[in-house]
């Protein structure tokens, strides 16, 4: 039986010093356009994120930002969350997030300029302290850029093993009357991304939300 | 030189082509001889290396057969000695049970025998006679009288005593018979307590002589064994082959089993060590369940060894019965410590997954439908969590038989492709060899016009043509005859030595 003890101990000892939490799990961090007319799509918005909540496991680290005039900025986090390693708590945490997004999509206002390259750059920033084995960034916009005067986002990015998907891309007026410049603005966004190291994707149809993670 | 060239060596091509033929021919024709040796002592190294390889093949399946038959015979000899043992065993259970309690059944008996003695003394006594005298007086009462009427009442009085007196001797006898049948009657319960308490030893006779014929019967197939005869080889090695594939299927019940325990406590161990931490590529939730199971299959293996049922650490049989009690109490109780903390696992499982299906309903934004939770899945799922632990600790059993039939099999087996290996081996050397002679039948072929002519030559010159042979004159019998067979290998590595 002493020896039946010391094998167990030595499993144990082995099970702590080789179980590796970070390596493994996935971050994701949602931009949320709430500029101008996009503000109504947030009831889209939600659903993607109770989708991902219901995907996510514990362990895995979820972030909410808006994206207004200037976002690159913590105070643009609107919620997030690392689920803890018991689902019983993670099942908690995970309805006490929906709960904060609802308050969100609720009382949010409009902002009058839209900066997606300072949220991307905020996401970089929270994911890669987030050490996370898989890091997605969601966009959920038009992908139209418009900075406010003084604001400079010529910086590249910097993404290696990032996947960067943008839903629900919606044409807009112009884009109607000339598709080129739905296409052009769509192709910056993945050369920038590319160009960064990141993987790029979109989905626009809210059906294939399980291709998010299909990388 | 260009092709060119080699067709402008005269002014017409096709001279050119024929002198080019001619001289490749002759150059053939020159290098027949050491083409043919060449190649056919390839061939030939090709053959015997490969004929080599497959008589040293059959030799290591040679020994291998041996092998597989002695470890049979072994496993036959243990099974055999355990019957035996187990026999032995029962004999002794019914000994002790049966004719403990002779010596008192014994006492009983002699008791009732000496009570049937007895009685049977009494029952033997002689009823009263008449007097002595009685037939004289039956003489003097049957003499005729004269009418003196003195004499006839006398007489008169004498034969009345006389009736009187028989009348007496007939009731005597009558109460005496009806006493002794009395005795008689008395003795019946005596006489079949006689008769019950031998048809009881009777019986246990009957059953001690079963068993000895059961003894005596597998002390034969022990003998049989023990000479190792090919029959009772033949009869060991289906036994085996039916063991091993009734073991492996009941093992892989066994295994869907621990399948279905794995998978009841996976979740909820996560709740215990985390659901996000990996130990190599798996979920550490994952291992720990798996590490429980695997100590159950562990305990339940130990409890079964304890218990004698399984003989695979004979370490554990070989100890003395008071430890092995011991150990029978330790392993059950972990066992069934364990059971209790599946069955918890089991219930917390159940209290996740309805509190994960409730929080995706709430994410779909559909509201609680349908009936009420039941309590029956949470009861079922705790009963299931508590029997299987001791469900897989009886796999102990058909791993053991499986243990034990997969040397024989396995062994079979390797004898089996190593055979066929060694009959691969020589079919290559053979299809070498030949080809070796093929190669050179088609150089001859390709210069039949040189041997044609070389035919023509010699026969104006009265010589026999000089065919030379495929095959190599100087060829070592003994390399031939060695690789033929695995025996006569045998047979000339002893001449060689």
């Amino acid at each position: 039986m002493k020896k039946l003890f010391a094998i167990a101990l030595v499993v144990c000892i082995l099970m702590a010093g080789c179980t590796d939490t970070k390596s493994r799990s996935t971050g994701v961090y949602m931009l949320l356009d709430t500029s101008g007319t996009y503000a109504v799509e947030l009831k889209k918005a939600q659903l993607i994120l109770n989708y991902l909540l219901g995907v996510l496991a514990p362990g895995d680290t979820l972030a909410v930002a808006r994206i207004d005039t200037g976002s690159f900025s913590e105070k643009d986090i609107v919620a997030k969350v690392t689920f803890d390693e018991r689902p019983s708590v993670a099942n908690n945490q995970k309805r006490a997030f929906m709960q904060q997004l609802e308050t969100f999509v609720t009382s949010v206002k409009g902002s009058p300029y839209t900066d997606i390259s300072g949220g991307i750059l905020q996401a970089i920033e929270y994911l890669n302290e987030a050490e996370s084995g898989k890091k997605y960034i969601l966009i959920f916009s038009d992908l139209k850029e418009e900075l406010a005067k003084g604001y400079k986002r010529d910086i590249p990015f910097q993404l290696p093993d990032y996947n960067v998907i943008a839903l629900n891309v919606t044409k807009l007026r112009g884009d109607n009357m000339d598709p080129k410049e739905y296409l052009t603005r769509v192709d910056d966004w993945r050369s920038k991304v590319e160009k960064g190291g990141g993987e790029w994707g979109m989905i626009n149809d809210l059906e294939r939300l399980d291709n998010i993670f299909a990388n | 030189m260009t092709f060119a060239n080699m067709l402008n060596i005269t002014s017409s091509p096709a001279l050119s082509i024929l002198i080019w033929i001619v001289l490749f021919l002759l150059a053939l024709y020159f290098a027949r001889r050491p083409f043919h040796q060449a190649i056919m002592s390839f061939s030939k190294i090709i053959r015997n290396a490969l004929r080599l390889t497959a008589a040293a093949v059959l030799s290591a399946e040679q020994r291998l057969v041996l092998r597989n038959r002695e470890v049979l015979m072994a496993a036959g000899l243990e099974n055999a000695e355990r019957k035996v043992e187990r026999e032995f065993d029962r004999i002794a259970a019914a000994v002790t049970r049966d004719l403990d309690g002779y010596p008192n059944v014994h006492r009983q008996l002699s008791e009732v025998i000496i009570k049937l003695d007895e009685d049977y003394t009494t029952s033997a006594d002689v009823p009263p006679s008449l007097p002595n005298w009685m037939p004289i007086i039956e003489s003097i009462a049957k003499i005729e009288h004269s009418g003196d009427s003195m004499v006839a009442n006398m007489l008169a009085e004498i034969n009345r005593s006389l009736t009187e007196q028989n009348k007496k001797a007939i009731e005597d006898y009558r109460n005496s018979t009806a006493a002794r049948h009395g005795i008689l009657n008395k003795m019946m319960p005596f006489w079949r307590k006689v008769q019950k308490s031998l048809e009881s030893i009777s019986g246990t006779i009957d059953n001690i002589k079963k068993r000895a014929k059961t003894v005596d019967r597998t002390i034969n197939e022990y003998e049989k064994i023990r000479t190792g005869s090919d029959e009772s080889a033949r009869a060991l090695s289906t036994s085996a082959l039916t063991q091993f594939a009734i073991a492996g299927l009941v093992l892989l019940i066994a295994i869907g089993g621990a399948l279905i325990n794995f998978n009841l406590i996976a979740l909820p161990m996560s709740e215990m060590v985390g659901g996000a931490s990996y130990i190599g590529p798996f979920k550490t939730s994952d291992v720990a369940g798996l590490v429980i199971i695997l100590v159950e299959l562990t305990m339940g293996l130990f409890l079964m060894e304890s218990l004698r049922i399984t003989r695979l650490f004979p370490i554990i049989g070989a100890m003395d019965d008071k430890m092995r009690h011991r150990m029978i109490i330790v392993t059950f109780t972990l066992l069934a410590i364990l059971a209790g903390v599946e069955s918890a696992l089991a219930f917390m499982r159940d209290r996740i997954a309805h509190d994960m299906e409730v929080l995706r309903q709430t994410l779909a934004g559909a509201e609680q439908m349908g009936l009420p939770p039941s309590i029956i899945p949470t009861v079922g799922q705790m009963v299931l969590g508590f029997i299987l632990p001791f469900a897989l600790a009886f796999v102990a059993i058909p791993l053991e038989m499986f243990v034990a039939s997969a040397r024989t099999v396995l062994g079979a087996g390797a004898a089996w492709l190593l055979r066929l290996m060694a009959f691969l081996l020589r079919l290559l050397g053979n299809i070498g060899f030949y080809l070796g002679r093929f190669i050179v039948n088609v150089y001859d072929l390709a210069i039949f016009p040189a041997i044609w002519l070389e035919g023509i030559i010699m026969a104006t010159r009265g010589k026999k043509v000089d065919l030379p042979e495929a095959g190599d004159p100087e060829e070592s019998q003994l390399v031939e005859e060695a690789v033929d067979s695995y025996d006569e290998t045998i047979q000339i590595k002893e001449q060689q030595e």
